[in-house]
């Protein structure tokens, strides 16, 4: 310790996570001479894609961005169409998108919580050596899994790429039984959660924050996932529809992926930015979690984002039974509205598991798209990651700290974002 | 001692296996990781040595690569090429990998310079035309779908190592829609390419209601000329067709011959 190290990083697309991104550090002396955050991935011109296509292709083809967040792109197409054009979605849409997005929120989480970080406070590559050792553990993850993925698969039709899902609401809806089936494994899932809130807290969360700005739909008494105000904790409020002024998007030359700032240099988006901002507005049993794991807002730990991530779970199936209540105890109305395009655009904004997603079109008067913008939750992060490897470097150089220890607390850092490269770029 | 697994009395060697993304959504790797329930068995049946999505420390020395993801890079090409020559086995994983997938449309333009401009404005970002993989290599295997289906994924890998051979469907959705029981989408007033489209799906969207967009390419022998007398009968505009046709990639060349 305190010896001055000297090393040279240099990880070519990082494993564990979706997309293309490579971490650079170089030390000498114990000086940090050069710390990035590089995200090499293909563009994919998604916003180039959906010019002259009419509006009934946008969710289709929005959905692909991603093959993690389909559900949440989907959702935040259809509503930037509807808002578009003017459009109320019902209380049963309402509740049923909701519910739809609270399946794919608890199995990214639960993907990204025991497939891709687990490994890293259990000392393996892969979840694939945890089988033996942890058994139970990893029939617990898939459990998890199996259940986020049925009711993706009830709701939307498919867990992802969703069918089901329409601008005006559903082409079908779930069966009532099945429903019933559901809410009966989400309530028995919370003790598998309680299982993982105790697994997690068993881990050594990394000590290491840098302060930042958090960004996210703001609450109206509900945890936010759909829709609403944007708030920012350093005190930016703004309407939906003023996204760009949230997000303000640029380029950087070691980059394919665009980055944001508001406030300061960066910004930061995911569960830890929504719990930061929201925690009111959770659900008691996920504050009690919340607080059992020591994350008390506002934690500028980025790793706590992890544990944002299962306190988030623990909401969702919460609020994913009310709403399985609220649907049962009520009479099922016309699944779908009839659409009437119009010119003009329209915002959606949705939560997606890393971060609010923002979808924009301005559409001629036949419905066809003149012209798209999609803010991926990601690129909002991308500066912030790079800014925290940064300010890492320096931290465990300072402390002499070798190597090894400095690339796999690097990676970590990285991981602990969940960062959805492709979708980041598409 | 593990006891290894038997087929018929003989012996299944567990092949070496790698999984690898080109320019995609990754949707594809991620189904691999469904089904949960059979998800442990699945896993038992290969070697699993590169999978960058989900474990570290990735081998080149495999004898299978899945590949999912079209090429619309110069690097892409080049570790396709680098798979290539080492796999016994190259399979194409999802309608990118088969067709292009999604990433194809932006061909339409014929002008990647606009098509730059329009995403990254004057920033310099390097781009080609989006290609599949068998524009560059042979492809052993396709696996079709927008994403795959498990159900059928499991059916062909398991094949594959049991060294059995694999046969498509050549008949269209159209027929595992009317087996399901479903009601007619053009009935319902929704355009379908369910008629054209190569089966293997069990109908996925159909039986959501949703009509068929064509993610697994033509079915044999397709006819493009009833397709359209279909969709004239029920006054589906042309464009809602061609939007569906040209949707994945693999009707490229079906549309290139209606509009002769």
């Amino acid at each position: 310790m305190g010896e001055s190290i000297s090393c040279d990083i240099n990880i070519n697309h990082l494993t564990r996570v979706e997309g293309h991104g490579n971490i650079r550090i170089r030390i000498k002396n114990g000086k940090v001479e050069n710390a990035s955050w590089d995200v090499v991935e293909t563009p994919r011109f998604f916003e180039a894609i959906l010019v002259g296509k009419h509006w009934e292709n946008a969710p289709i083809l929005c959905g692909r961005i991603c093959g993690i967040c389909s559900i949440g792109h989907t959702l935040a197409s259809i509503r930037a169409v509807e808002n578009a054009f003017a459009m109320v979605p019902s209380l049963q849409t309402q509740r049923l998108r909701l519910l739809l997005k609270h399946m794919e929120t608890l199995q990214s989480h639960i993907l990204h919580l025991y497939f891709l970080v687990a490994p890293d406070f259990l000392g393996t590559d892969s979840v694939l050596e945890l089988i033996k050792p942890h058994g139970d553990e990893v029939q617990r993850a898939a459990r998890l899994k199996l259940l986020a993925n049925d009711g993706g698969d009830l709701i939307g039709g498919r867990r992802l790429h969703p069918t089901r899902t329409v601008v005006g609401g559903f082409t079908m809806l779930p069966d009532r039984i099945k429903l019933a089936t559901l809410r009966q494994r989400l309530h028995a899932a919370l003790a598998d959660l309680n299982k993982t809130a105790e697994l997690f807290g068993s881990f050594a969360i990394p000590d290491f924050t840098r302060e930042t700005e958090f960004v996210s739909l703001k609450s109206d008494g509900n945890y936010p996932f759909i829709g609403g105000q944007l708030v920012s904790s350093d005190g930016v409020l703004r309407e939906e529809e003023e996204y760009l002024t949230m997000s303000n998007e640029y380029m950087v030359s070691h980059s394919t992926s665009k980055w944001s700032k508001l406030s300061r240099p960066s910004l930061a988006v995911g569960a830890l930015a929504r719990i930061n901002n929201n925690f009111a507005s959770l659900h008691p049993h996920a504050q009690d979690i919340a607080n059992n794991l020591g994350l008390h807002p506002v934690s500028h730990n980025p790793f706590m984002n992890n544990v944002a991530q299962l306190v988030e779970c623990v909401h969702v199936v919460q609020d994913s039974i009310s709403l399985i209540d609220e649907l049962l105890g009520s009479e099922w109305q016309e699944p779908r509205q009839t659409v009437t395009p119009r010119a003009g655009a329209g915002t959606g904004a949705v939560e997606v598991p890393r971060g609010i997603l923002y979808h924009w079109y301005q559409f001629d008067k036949d419905g066809r798209i003149t012209r798209a913008d999609c803010v991926i939750p990601t690129s909002q992060n991308n500066a912030n990651i790079h800014y925290d490897i940064i300010a890492l470097a320096q931290k465990l150089a300072a402390q002499g700290k070798d190597d090894q220890e400095i690339r796999l607390l690097a990676e970590m850092l990285v991981r602990s974002y969940d960062p959805c490269i492709s979708c980041s770029v598409h | 001692m593990e006891k290894s697994k038997t087929y018929l009395g003989v012996e299944i060697k567990r092949p070496r296996t790698a999984f690898f993304e080109l320019s995609s959504c990754e949707g594809c790797q991620l189904q691999i990781l469904n089904k949960e329930a059979s998800l442990l068995n699945f896993l038992d049946l290969l070697e699993i040595v590169n999978f960058r999505e989900a474990m570290s420390n990735g081998s080149d020395d495999y004898e299978i690569a899945f590949v999912e993801g079209s090429v619309t890079r110069a690097d892409e090409e080049e570790r396709l090429l680098k798979i290539r020559k080492q796999a016994t086995t190259l399979v194409a994983l999802g309608s990118c990998a088969c067709f292009g997938g999604v990433n194809q449309l932006k061909n339409r333009f014929h002008d990647l310079e606009w098509v730059k401009n329009e995403v990254y404005g004057g920033h310099p970002i390097e781009t080609q035309e989006v290609r599949p993989l068998s524009d560059f290599v042979i492809v052993d295997l396709s696996i079709y779908g927008c994403p795959i289906k498990k159900e059928e994924v499991e059916e062909i890998v398991t094949n594959l190592v049991l060294g059995k051979s694999i046969d498509h469907p050549r008949y269209p959705v159209c027929m595992e829609c009317t087996a399901n029981g479903n009601i007619c989408l053009f009935n319902l007033g929704e355009p379908c390419l369910g008629p054209v489209t190569r089966a293997g799906c069990d109908a996925w969207c159909p039986n959501n209601r949703m009509g068929c967009w064509g993610c697994r390419g033509p079915s044999d022998e397709a006819n493009f000329s009833q397709l359209q007398e279909i969709m004239d009968s029920h006054n589906i505009p042309r464009q809602a067709m061609l939007d569906r046709l040209e949707c994945f990639g693999g009707f490229s060349s079906a549309i290139r011959e209606m509009e002769k």
